[in-house]
């Protein structure tokens, strides 16, 4: 049932965003350079911003069902992940929005590990203001972010081996035996690589071949 | 091998090379041109008659040179497919006059002479790159006489020499005289671990090459007296430690210390220079052979398949994965997966692991018979669009169709659009929406940077698949940079609309950075040129109104350069401290009476 409200405000165009923020702690690694409470406590006032909270660590279990909780107690529509690098947790915050009801393009993330406690690490007052200012710049992006639908493309069931040494050997018998068709090519007259030219193998002290 | 030879699901084309890769995840276009074999694989038997006719001699690459074949010769006895082959180089020809001994020879018929190159095209949904290594050539290592000295050898050489199907049938002889050593050394690090010659990093399978190496000579030669110089023993894998202390036991000499030089004897023993560093003395050795443990590099095609999908390397020329821990196997771009030394050195056993696990992969990604691809591509606003045709001239896919003398609007095809979001940068009318990276998306970012002490701040456009991710490397390595850089992520440089950068400039930035993947590792083909034209366009505006041009920076970071990328926010910093507020001030003065012109 409260999946459902969710639903609807997040897809509802033209409604005053109700976005909720989340500092992620990280354990030490964002926490000990970066004051994330007073980041919380910064970006509260923002408009728009019903929730901003600081939290031990957002890709946990724990972490992500108090996301998943407030969304639905406080009908948020659109959140804010200030914690590590898009590139290492996007889809797992995607994932956990859509799961509350919201559309997984609904999330930002502000980049306060690798490029902010990480790299400042020695200046936590300077640190910690940038923490800031990249929060309200995620919170100024979130609040524009359209929902967006994922297409499915079709797809062909064959994989290409570039490679006929032992690695593409393997990669291939493991792909065929598992019914997908493959292309092995080998620059060279025979398969086997490298390791064709060895005698004994370590650990096994067996022959390569 | 045999059996991915045999497997009714695997088709194997050898003396092949892929060519041409287009297309994207799940429906990639490969071409391949297999070259000539000039023997029917399938009726070939592999009897030899033909090979026993072939008058013309040739060093064997199979032995490293250490014994001959013909012209027409099988790689090695169980090579697979089990076929012979012409080098059609070497070969004499098929004029009767001439030789075509062969021919004759093979009673069968196996042998075409009219064979001529193939180009095969194939649809495949995903690509595993397997691509291997290189031996490092120690000849540039003019210290240890490779090349120069008859009985220094490569691991790999010795590999051959011991090897039961090899040169010697397994028999270990000198090179120089065909008798069998008393002494034999073993140098480790060979083009690995080096600052000075060959690469700096581990190549991982070494130490225990020359171990594995020392139980098999001492199996054979119980009294042969072997020595290994090394700096340090790597044997970090499961039963690795066990091997080297039994290779101890049996009475193997590790010697900690890289020798410094080598010399030739007289009887062609050599006698080796080395700082034994556990004890600190000078010692010399002399040794009957040399064996020096050759480091593993990128296989040479690497570069090749790089453009051809793509894909990034890490500072070592090895392919570069999506993520080293939780995306092992993974490339950034979708639907390739690395298996092997392609990735980087590895033993078998390493391999095979990681082989499995890119099968895995990719069945994970096929198995569903569809896939779901990212809505983030561009849009079009009909009523905006002018059918100038300035997108469809910019998009790197083709994907942008647009009648510019009907004058009707452009359309994008969302199944060929990535999602660069050059069009929209280059859109003189605005008509162009990129979805989840909107020109208001960002010129808000800009603004809440901007909002509070603009002149302390410098916005830094990073595209996400080289320059954003070498913040993340800077970042995980630590690397310490000035506080006040902050990025404004768009998926490609490409992206960043000439606009965004007069709005940064009129909200007070002091300097701009844009930055994307070097000229010609673009993720998205070509789009990182119309980066640079547009960056010289707004160099050339900034010229003329009065504005320093230094101020607005562009920069080629690669997802591995975590180095430059701190080094090139200290820069920016740099030159942030001579902008003094005074100049940001009339910036704004300039760019606002600019506004107001009609």
């Amino acid at each position: 049932m409260e999946k459902k409200v969710a639903e609807k405000i997040s897809t509802n165009s033209g409604q005053i965003a109700r976005i909720g923020v989340y500092i992620c702690h990280c354990g030490l690694n964002i926490g000990r350079t970066v004051n994330c409470k007073y980041v919380a406590d910064k970006t509260s006032g923002i408009d728009g911003v019903v929730v901003s909270k600081d939290i031990g660590y957002a890709c946990s279990e724990p972490g992500q069902q108090e996301m998943i909780a407030d969304i639905l107690e406080h009908g948020l529509d659109r959140i804010v992940v200030a914690s590590c690098s898009p590139r290492l947790h996007e889809a797992t915050f995607r994932q956990m929005i859509q799961s509350a009801g919201l559309n997984p393009y609904l999330l930002e993330m502000a980049n306060l590990r690798e490029q902010c406690s990480w790299v400042h690490m020695n200046e936590p007052e300077a640190a910690t203001q940038k923490a800031v200012s990249l929060v309200k710049m995620a919170i100024s992006r979130v609040r524009l972010l359209c929902p967006l639908a994922v297409r499915t493309i079709p797809l062909t069931k064959r994989t290409l081996v570039i490679g006929g040494g032992i690695a593409g050997i393997q990669a291939s018998l493991d792909l065929a035996d598992n019914g997908y068709e493959v292309i092995l090519v080998e620059k060279k007259p025979s398969i086997g690589g490298t390791m064709a030219q060895l005698d004994k193998t370590f650990p096994t002290m067996d022959c390569s071949i | 091998m045999t059996d991915a030879g045999r497997h009714p699901g695997i088709t194997l084309h050898t003396m092949s090379e892929v060519v041409d890769i287009q297309g994207y995840v799940g429906n990639f276009d490969v071409k391949i041109l297999k070259r000539a074999r000039y023997v029917d694989e399938k009726e070939c038997t592999a009897c030899g008659d033909c090979a026993e006719a072939c008058p013309v001699v040739r060093p064997d690459e199979f032995n490293v040179g250490l014994s001959s074949r013909k012209a027409i010769y099988t790689p090695f006895p169980q090579a697979v497919p089990s076929a012979y082959v012409i080098n059609i180089n070497e070969c004499l020809g098929h004029n009767p006059s001439v030789c075509a001994k062969c021919l004759n020879a093979c009673e069968k018929g196996c042998i075409n002479f009219h064979m001529s190159d193939e180009e095969i095209v194939e649809k495949v949904g995903s690509i595993v790159v397997a691509t291997g290594l290189e031996p490092y050539d120690p000849t540039e290592l003019d210290e240890y006489g490779y090349t120069r000295f008859e009985n220094v050898l490569t691991s790999l050489e010795f590999e051959r020499l011991i090897n039961a199907g090899g040169p010697s049938k397994g028999e270990l002889v000198r090179p120089s005289d065909r008798n069998l050593p008393e002494s034999i050394g073993f140098i480790q690090c060979v083009g690995s671990r080096s600052a000075r010659k060959g690469s700096g990093y581990c190549s991982n399978v070494c130490c225990m090459n020359t171990i594995k190496s020392s139980l098999v000579l001492k199996e054979h030669y119980p009294d042969i007296n072997i020595k290994v110089f090394y700096i340090d023993i790597r044997a970090f894998g499961k039963g690795f430690e066990e091997l080297h202390m039994r290779s101890r036991r049996l009475g193997v000499n590790y010697l900690r210390g890289l020798p410094g030089t080598v010399e030739e004897l007289a009887d062609k023993s050599l006698r080796v220079a080395v700082e034994n560093t556990s004890s600190g003395e000078l010692e010399y050795h002399k040794l009957d052979m040399l064996v020096l443990a050759i480091g593993i590099k990128p296989a040479q095609s690497t570069q090749k398949i790089r453009e051809m999908l793509g894909l990034q390397l890490s500072s070592d020329g090895f392919f570069l994965e999506a993520h080293p821990k939780l995306l092992p196997v993974d490339a950034a771009t979708r639907g390739v997966f690395y298996a092997g030394c392609a990735e980087g050195p590895k033993d078998i056993k390493e391999s095979v692991t990681q082989a499995t696990a890119a099968a895995g992969r990719a069945i994970r990604l096929m198995h569903k018979g569809e896939i779901s691809t990212e809505p983030i591509t561009s849009e079009v606003i009909a009523d905006k669009c002018n059918s100038c045709g300035k997108c469809a001239e910019v998009c790197p896919y083709n994907a942008i169709t647009v009648d510019v003398k009907k004058k009707t609007p452009a359309v994008v095809n969302a199944a060929a659009c990535t999602g660069c979001g050059t069009c929209a940068a280059e859109c003189p009318f605005g008509a162009i929406i990129m979805n989840h990276f909107t020109d208001e998306q960002i010129i808000n970012q800009i603004d809440a940077l901007m909002e509070d002490r603009p002149q302390e701040k410098v916005p830094v456009f990073a595209c996400n698949w080289c320059s954003y991710a070498g913040a993340d490397f800077a970042g995980v390595s630590r690397l310490q940079y000035p506080s006040n850089m902050h990025i404004i992520r768009v998926m490609c440089s490409g992206r960043v609309n000439n606009k965004f950068i007069w709005h940064a400039f009129l909200k007070g930035a002091p300097v701009i950075l844009v930055s994307g993947c070097h000229i010609g590792d673009c993720h998205y083909i070509d789009a990182n040129h119309w980066t640079e034209k547009r960056v010289k366009k707004v160099w050339r505006r900034m010229e003329k109104l009065g504005i320093r041009p230094e101020r607005l920076q562009l920069e080629w970071i690669s997802a591995a350069e975590g180095v430059r990328f701190a080094e090139i926010m200290r820069k920016m910093e740099n030159l942030r401290c001579r902008v003094s507020s005074r100049e940001i001030a009339d910036t704004i003065k300039i760019l606002k009476s600019r506004k107001k012109k009609p």
